[in-house]
């Protein structure tokens, strides 16, 4: 219990420093979001809540803004996200086909994004603009191109070697 | 720090002289494309050799006078299939699919001996013939890269290189100008926007300028959200000075201190080359405060997106950096009245804003000698899809699309026929074989019921359903549409619907009556130009493949032999040996026999998956 309530105490000091950087200002708010999320992974509610008071402005224009947009997300992401490009190309070039291949890889069931130990987040994006690679994917920011099923399955299980196999990830 | 023009003259001048003592230069690509297929690992190995041999040479070195190599980044150009791509001046030697192995062979033959690598060379795959330069392989012979010019040929990462090629000098030229005279210029040149609607540049600008107000803007468009579309990623990552010189001139222009780039989250190297450009043009006195001892102030600000395709519509865009839920609202009052803040703004795209120092420098007479007499200048176009050069082109305005599919793009691989060509993304429409003679420019394009929009190309060939592709395309609409209006958002949904209904074979003809009515009114009833361009895919595929929906419908077939609901699978009994592997993969138990001896499929039970096809080793699942 206390080392729960430690972390949150750092946490909206860290967020208190995001929120003073960006001067307070409501027309920062989209910025401020991102680099949250860029701390802790995602928008935890409550940290949402504590944004809205600290800057002054509604807790449902928080959540309205968080919302609204693809890049945010108020549930736990894993600590590698892939990102399937499903643009025209990308679709074209049978993008679909490393979807599925990936989502049976990663053992993740229909409507299911994250895998339970928190290590993989898989998504689809419409496009990311390196059409000429097409099939792209993305792991947090690097970018994979011509990416056929058994490429990205290799890639995946170097991920998971690296991380000393699945299950392990603790630093959270 | 430059403080007149003089000072850049000179500056320019002393740059250039300083850039003779690169005997060499070595451009590796480090746009998205490349840097993806390793292009940075190659470009280290190439500095480190060079640099052990003390041969390097850089501009920001050029107090030491000594002669050498240059080896500096660049960006797109273009060619991103075959990357890591590497181009060496003075020759313009160009290597293809470079890895770090080929490095050595490159210093020894190149670099010390003034040798071609000849299996680096791209090679036509029709008729095996290398090229030695860039500019004489097809895929770039065809083009006229005025903006773009820089692409590749410079370090983005370098303000100087910008100077040294004539950087800020429209932005030098246009401070001895009056902001009406500029505006004037742009008008008479007929720049038309980039983005995707064709509305002439001058008369925003104008009409910027006479508004009266105590702030004014200039936004910046890149958010280049149309899936299959990176002519604004590539500017922005591979020339950004040139969108900021682009800005500074329409902001003197309309009277505007203050810019903002909007630049969508998907592109991070896209926001770090800017930032970077930005860093660097403040530090030289190029944007901030009496820029050029004009008396004019200039700041830009760069805004990142956070994953919505809508806020590439102008209001919604201008919503989303000021904080808000990024949804467009109903206008007027228009941007150049109440834009961002509810301040007159001057809002365009990357590549719009690309195209004014080229206006500014060379004048609106040479620059309406490019292109059609309505549609000047040229326009980039990302080719993507069933083609065999996939790319990022630039060709004047009126290029046939048969002169950009076949000569620049090299056909359809395989030798398949071409089907049709999405053009302008979800918001645009398809084009047949029966259009490849139409010139590309905003308004022969706006006859044939597409539209340039943003330049995405994708190339379809006769194997693509269209009715798929409709569907492909109705389904990132319903998911991207913001929710503020009825017609768009329940109207999307239901089309969607219908045409998975089609696609599923459980349609009637009332279905596609009724879904022609929809699109009609999600056409007339919506508030954006997002909604109100949402039915045009599904409005030219009924235009120009009627009868492959009513296949689907009556028939119950899929011409394209795409759709997973018409398709049949049996079992090849003469190639079959009975493993028993594609039993095991069924889902749905539909798969029998004996072991050894040839299995078979009943299609009462079969879901048409597709398991058993992708396990068989002896390829003796066939599709029917």
């Amino acid at each position: 219990m206390m080392a729960a309530k430690q972390d949150f105490k750092r946490s909206f000091q860290r967020v208190n420093e995001i929120i003073e950087a960006h001067g307070r200002s409501p027309v920062e708010l989209i910025s401020i979001l991102q680099e949250v999320q860029e701390e802790y992974r995602y928008l935890p509610e409550e940290i949402l809540n504590y944004i809205a008071t600290a800057m002054r402005i509604s807790p449902s224009k928080v959540f309205g803004v968080a919302t609204f947009y693809e890049n945010f997300s108020l549930e736990p992401k894993g600590k590698y996200v892939i990102k399937v490009c499903d643009g025209t190309a990308c679709h074209v070039r049978k993008s679909t086909a490393l979807l599925n291949a990936l989502k049976k890889k990663l053992g993740l069931k229909e409507g299911q994004e994250t895998t339970q130990d928190l290590m993989f987040t898989l998504e689809t994006v419409s496009c990311l603009g390196a059409c000429g690679l097409a099939p792209v994917m993305v792991i947090n920011d690097e970018v994979y191109g011509k990416v056929t099923p058994e490429k990205a399955e290799k890639i995946i299980d170097e991920i998971i070697k690296e991380e000393g196999g699945r299950g392990n990830d603790q630093d959270h | 720090m430059i403080r007149t023009i003089e000072d850049l003259y000179n500056l320019h001048e002393d740059y250039k002289k300083a850039m003779t003592r690169e005997k060499m230069k070595i451009l590796v690509c480090a746009g998205t494309g490349c840097v993806s297929s390793g292009s940075l690992k190659v470009y280290e190995a190439l500095k480190k050799i060079i640099q052990e041999k003390k041969l390097l040479v850089d501009i920001d070195l050029m107090e030491d006078g000594k002669e050498g190599v240059n080896v500096s980044p660049s960006g797109c150009h273009g060619f991103c299939e075959m990357g890591p791509l590497v181009r060496i001046e003075p020759q313009g030697f160009f290597y293809v699919r470079v890895s770090e192995s080929d490095v050595p062979e490159i210093i020894e033959k190149t670099v010390e001996n003034n040798e071609v690598v000849e299996r680096l060379l791209y090679r036509n795959p029709e008729t095996g013939e290398t090229y030695r330069t860039e500019e004489s392989i097809p895929f770039y012979s065809k083009q006229k890269r005025v903006v773009l010019e820089h692409c590749g040929k410079i370090n983005p990462e370098n303000i100087k290189e910008y100077i040294t090629y004539g950087g800020y000098q429209a932005m030098a030229k246009s401070f001895r100008m009056t902001p009406e005279e500029v505006c004037q210029v742009v008008l008479k040149a007929k720049l038309r926007g980039r983005g995707g609607g064709g509305f002439p540049a001058g008369i925003k600008w104008d009409s910027v300028r006479k508004e009266q107000a105590d702030q004014k803007y200039v936004v910046c468009n890149g958010d280049e959200g149309d899936p299959g579309a990176f002519m604004d990623r590539s500017i922005m990552e591979g020339d950004p000075h040139r969108v900021i010189e682009g800005m500074i001139i329409a902001g003197y222009a309309s009277g505007a201190t203050k810019g903002y780039i909007y630049v969508r989250a998907e592109y991070p190297l896209a926001v770090k080359r800017l930032q970077k450009a930005i860093q660097q043009a403040r530090e030289f006195g190029l944007l901030g405060e009496n820029i050029l001892d004009s008396g004019f102030d200039f700041d830009i600000k760069i805004s990142k997106g956070a994953g919505a395709f809508v806020c590439g519509e102008g209001s919604a865009l201008t919503a989303s950096i000021e904080g808000n839920r990024g949804m467009p609202r109903t206008r007027p009052p228009r941007t150049v009245q109440k834009g961002l803040f509810q301040k007159p703004t001057v809002l365009n795209n990357v590549e719009t804003f690309a195209n004014v120092p080229l206006i500014i420098l060379y004048g609106a007479d040479n620059y309406l000698k490019i292109g059609t007499k309505d549609s000047p200048g040229t326009k980039a176009f990302a080719l993507t899809g069933n083609i065999v050069n996939t790319g990022l082109i630039e060709v004047p305005m009126g290029t046939t699309l048969r002169e950009v599919i076949y000569e620049i793009g090299g056909g359809i691989p395989q030798g398949k026929k071409l089907k049709a060509v999405q053009i302008g993304g979800p918001s645009g429409g398809c084009l047949t074989s029966e259009h490849l003679d139409l010139p590309m420019d905003f308004d022969s394009l706006d006859s044939a019921g597409a539209m340039i929009g943003s330049g995405g190309l994708v190339v379809m060939d006769e194997d693509t359903c269209m009715v798929e592709v409709a569907r492909f395309f109705m389904d990132f609409t319903q998911k991207e549409s913001c929710g503020k209006c009825v017609p768009c958002r329940e109207g999307t949904k239901k089309m969607l619907e219908i045409l998975e209904k089609i696609i599923a074979g459980d349609a009637t003809m009332e279905d596609i009556k009724l879904l022609e009515e929809l699109a009609e009114t999600v056409k007339d009833g919506s508030l954006c130009g997002l909604g109100k361009t949402a039915s045009n895919p599904v409005l030219t595929t009924l235009r120009y493949f009627r009868d492959e929906y009513i296949a689907h419908v009556k028939d119950k077939k899929c011409p394209a032999g795409v759709c997973q609901a018409f398709k049949t699978y049996y079992i090849d009994p003469e190639v079959c040996k009975g493993c028993s592997k594609c039993v095991r993969v069924c889902p749905n138990n539909a798969i029998s026999g004996e072991i050894k001896k040839p299995f078979s499929i009943d299609a009462e039970k079969c879901i048409k998956c597709g398991a058993c096809v992708s396990v068989c080793p002896f390829n003796a699942v066939k599709e029917g």
